[in-house]
């Protein structure tokens, strides 16, 4: 191999590791920032300001008592699991199996009020998944599964 | 008694296989053409048994005989026959006995199309496909047995999950994506006999490309399908998500697309051969990945791996080939010479490399998107998922500049050319991208990405009709032939591989257009109406006129009538429909379309109350989403005449290599 030929290929090799670097900048950079965190009320809550303007899937049981019709399908009820408590409003028509107490899958973010407000709301879907009574025992990551499939996140 | 049957077939499967990898290999390594008819009537056996043992378990599914655990796990009596029949790949455990049907199917044909031509290839082949079937025939006789004995019979089963009994779709998508999945098995084989016996013999490239292209049009269709599946099912208005399944069929026909264009410059120029090897192997990694990530239940939870060993078990034989396909090209790559080199500058090659990069790029960025939060959640134990922008952001521009690749490629010559034989053809066909520019300006469209990708689109268009009718123009033009002649010379010659490829570039174009302009033109409200109330969208007035119902073996349905008027006229009124399954909780909706050239009418039933006073709905107006389905069947319809014209290859490969020893201009 001549010299000539060496150097090539070290310009080449140099040539892709940049082009590799710079791809791994860009892609990186694009699912930093377009994370969807899968989130309970306690992690929202957690996470205070940071969850302003975040995109989460927020999971929980939907509250006794604190489903409110508003106009349209305006809608605002309170998410739950078991330890801390989050309001939601909802602008989406519900599904068929809405109702108090349900297991919950709602697409949104934390609002300047701290409601969340939410364009997305699935149920739990499936027949591997039950809600449980008592929501304190609430398996968040099981919820969230039981609506994957359906997500469906086309409408952002 | 019956599921000890089955169990003895997958079994006799596995015998067969396991013992012709090992006489295969032997006959490679020791040259012995003995071991090699050994290996061949092994194949045969194993794909004889493995389809036998498919077809035993459909017509224990027709039968109802729930002492297979299988047919227990997911047959009903309820069940209407054409869903008995496609409960094979309903579920999990059948859905891998289905895949070790279709390798049947493909090895036993792949096996008879290798001849004396192929030389040492060929055992080595058939090694690494009986390889391939040894791994699958352990899995579905260990963890994946759907033949298991059912101890206490059960009377009844609880039928399929009821969102793949909600359409008729469930019956062609899951065949079309492991025709195309299965398939890549072949190609990969034969990569690595190419590796192995250290030569690309033109025969056994012409081999790779045709086997490459069965598949290849399966998934094609397959990637549409799902989206089109999605699209009349789940009800949310549109037909992609970048849902990790769904990008687990796109990742292979990506790497697939790719090696079938690098295969034409590796067969022209005798270049990039372990480059386009690497594609193919690619493309098999890639659909055991998909597999692994849909079949395993690990985007449903990363946990159920303690439940279920398939998952692990798919995890160990995609490590496995990955390992021996990456020390295979590590150390024998260098053995796959080249015979030739790539023309730089302004050429086809160029414009064929460049394709090349941007579906790589591609499919690295859908991959990571794919596979990242994946990684999170198996480090840190966080799930989440990568949102939408991501990928649209990402891959819009990619998209885009292969659309004018693909219109700038093949305007451009073999070979370079000068500046003025350049402009003559580069020139020419901004007219139709201008035209395609103005148009949809004129159509309101604004947003900038849409209208680059439309006059790309016109570009390409212009580009790809031109060079379709070329060869026929020409006859025209010299010979004075008439058009019908003149065409169906290139339809029944050798001139049809080449008229393939651009009835597929046709197909792209139309659905480059249909995925942009569906994507950013389409329109959506949600309301809730009460019976008697009326809505409006765009041209489309919609009366919530009252509900029906309706009962049928295995399901009730509440069906909204919605009368629809567009402009003012009545047309046929809609009806969205919310069925409740038979020993299933929750009730499933199913989306009413109007489907139209220019715009769908999309109707999605959210809630319907049972006592008939309102209904909530989505309604949408998609513009020209049918032009996606039309567009596939074009590019299947380029595949399969590609397929077909694969048999003149030989004489087209000769042609090539004519007009490669000619001067360059």
């Amino acid at each position: 191999m001549s010299s000539n030929d060496g150097r090539k290929r070290v310009a080449l090799a140099l040539g892709a590791c940049a082009l590799a670097g710079a791809l791994l900048y860009f892609v990186v950079g694009g699912i930093g920032n377009n994370l969807v965190y899968y989130w309970g009320p306690t992690e929202v809550l957690a996470a205070g300001p940071k969850a302003q303007g975040a995109s989460i899937r927020l999971g929980g049981l939907v509250e006794k008592g604190s489903i409110v019709k508003g106009q349209g399908s305006n809608m605002s009820f309170t998410v739950t699991d078991g330890k801390k408590s989050l309001p939601v409003r909802c602008t989406s028509v519900p599904p068929q199996m809405f109702r108090e107490g349900i297991g919950v899958v709602v697409e949104g973010t934390v609002a300047g009020d701290g409601v969340f407000e939410s364009h997305r709301l699935m149920v739990s879907h499936g027949n591997e998944y039950r809600a449980p009574d008592d929501p304190a025992s609430i398996d968040l990551k099981k919820l969230m599964d039981s609506t994957d499939g359906l997500t469906a996140t086309g409408k952002q | 008694m019956t599921a000890s049957i089955g169990r003895g077939l997958v079994l006799l499967s596995l015998l067969c296989a396991t013992a012709g990898t090992v006489a295969a290999f032997a006959a490679f390594w020791k040259k012995r053409a003995d071991l090699t008819t050994l290996a061949v009537r092994a194949a045969y056996g194993f794909s004889a048994s493995m389809a036998l043992a498919n077809l035993w378990m459909v017509a224990a599914l027709l039968r109802n005989d729930f002492s297979i655990s299988y047919v227990a796990q997911v047959g009903s009596v309820s069940l209407p026959t054409w869903v008995k029949v496609v409960s094979l790949w309903s579920s999990l455990e059948g859905s891998i006995l289905f895949w070790g049907g279709v390798l049947a199917i493909y090895i036993a044909i792949a096996t008879r199309s290798l001849n004396a031509a192929h030389g040492w290839a060929r055992p080595a082949a058939i090694g690494a496909w009986l390889a391939c079937a040894t791994f699958f025939g352990f899995l579905i006789a260990g963890p994946a047995q759907p033949f298991a004995t059912v101890v206490d019979v059960p009377a009844d089963g609880p039928g399929p999950n009821p969102l793949l009994q909600n359409h008729v779709l469930m019956a062609i998508h899951p065949p079309f994506l492991y025709g195309g999945y299965v398939g890549m098995t072949i190609p990969f084989g034969l990569a690595l006999a190419a590796l192995l016996s250290g030569g690309l013999s033109p025969t056994l490239l012409g081999t790779i490309r045709t086997s490459l292209l069965a598949p290849w049009t399966f998934l094609t269709c397959a990637v549409v399908l799902g989206g089109w599946w999605a699209y009349e099912v789940l009800g949310w208005g549109g037909y992609w998500a970048w849902d990790p399944v769904e990008n687990a069929s796109l990742l292979p026909w990506l790497t697939a697309t790719a090696a079938l264009h690098s295969a034409i410059l590796t067969e022209r120029r005798g270049v990039l051969k372990g480059w386009t090897m690497s594609l193919v192997i690619a493309s098999f990694l890639l659909t055991i990945l998909g597999t692994f990530m849909t079949r395993s239940g690990i985007f449903n939870s990363v946990h159920s791996f303690t439940q279920s060993s398939i998952g692990p078990t798919i995890l160990v034989f995609l490590g496995i080939a990955t390992l021996v396909s990456v020390l295979l090209l590590g150390f024998r790559v260098d053995l796959l010479k080249p015979d030739g080199e790539l023309d730089r500058g302004a050429s086809r090659d160029t414009a064929f490399l460049a394709q090349n990069l941007l579906f790589v790029l591609f499919t690295f960025t859908v991959l990571i998107g794919t596979v990242f939060p994946l990684i999170v959640e198996a480090v840190r134990n966080v799930q989440m998922s990568v949102g939408r922008p991501y990928f649209d952001r990402m891959t819009i521009p990619i998209g885009a500049l292969l659309l004018f690749v693909m219109g700038v490629g093949p305007a451009l010559p073999w070979g370079s050319t000068s500046r003025e034989d350049l402009k003559r053809r580069l020139l020419p066909p901004l007219g139709l991208g201008t035209a395609a520019l103005a148009v949809s300006l004129a159509f309101g469209v604004r947003s900038p990405w849409t209208l680059v990708t439309l006059f790309f689109a016109g570009y390409a268009a212009h580009v790809t009709i031109f060079e379709a009718f070329r060869p026929a123009r020409n006859r025209m033009k010299f010979r004075k032939d008439g058009f019908f002649k003149a065409f169906s010379q290139d339809l029944f010659g050798p001139g049809l591989r080449r008229l393939a490829a651009y009835i597929a570039h046709a197909g792209a174009v139309t659905a480059f257009i249909a995925i942009a302009v569906s994507s950013t033109r389409a329109t959506s409200v949600e309301r809730s109406l009460k019976q008697g109330e009326e809505m409006t969208l765009g041209r489309y007035t919609l009366t919530f006129e009252g509900i029906e119902s309706t009962e049928e073996t295995n399901r009730t349905s509440l069906i909204a009538r919605i009368g629809v008027r567009k402009d003012g006229t009545a047309v046929e009124p809609l009806r969205p429909m919310m069925n409740q399954y038979r020993s299933q909780r929750e009730s499933i909706g199913t989306p009413a379309v109007r489907t139209g050239l220019v715009e769908d009418l999309y109707l999605s039933a959210m809630s319907i109350d049972p006592d008939g006073q309102t209904v909530g709905l989505l309604v949408l107006i998609n513009p020209l989403v049918s032009w996606l389905w039309i567009a596939t069947v074009v590019m299947a319809v380029g595949g399969l005449l590609a397929l077909l014209s694969s048999g003149r290859v030989g004489r087209t490969i000769e042609a090539a290599r004519d007009l490669q020893a000619e001067p360059v201009r």
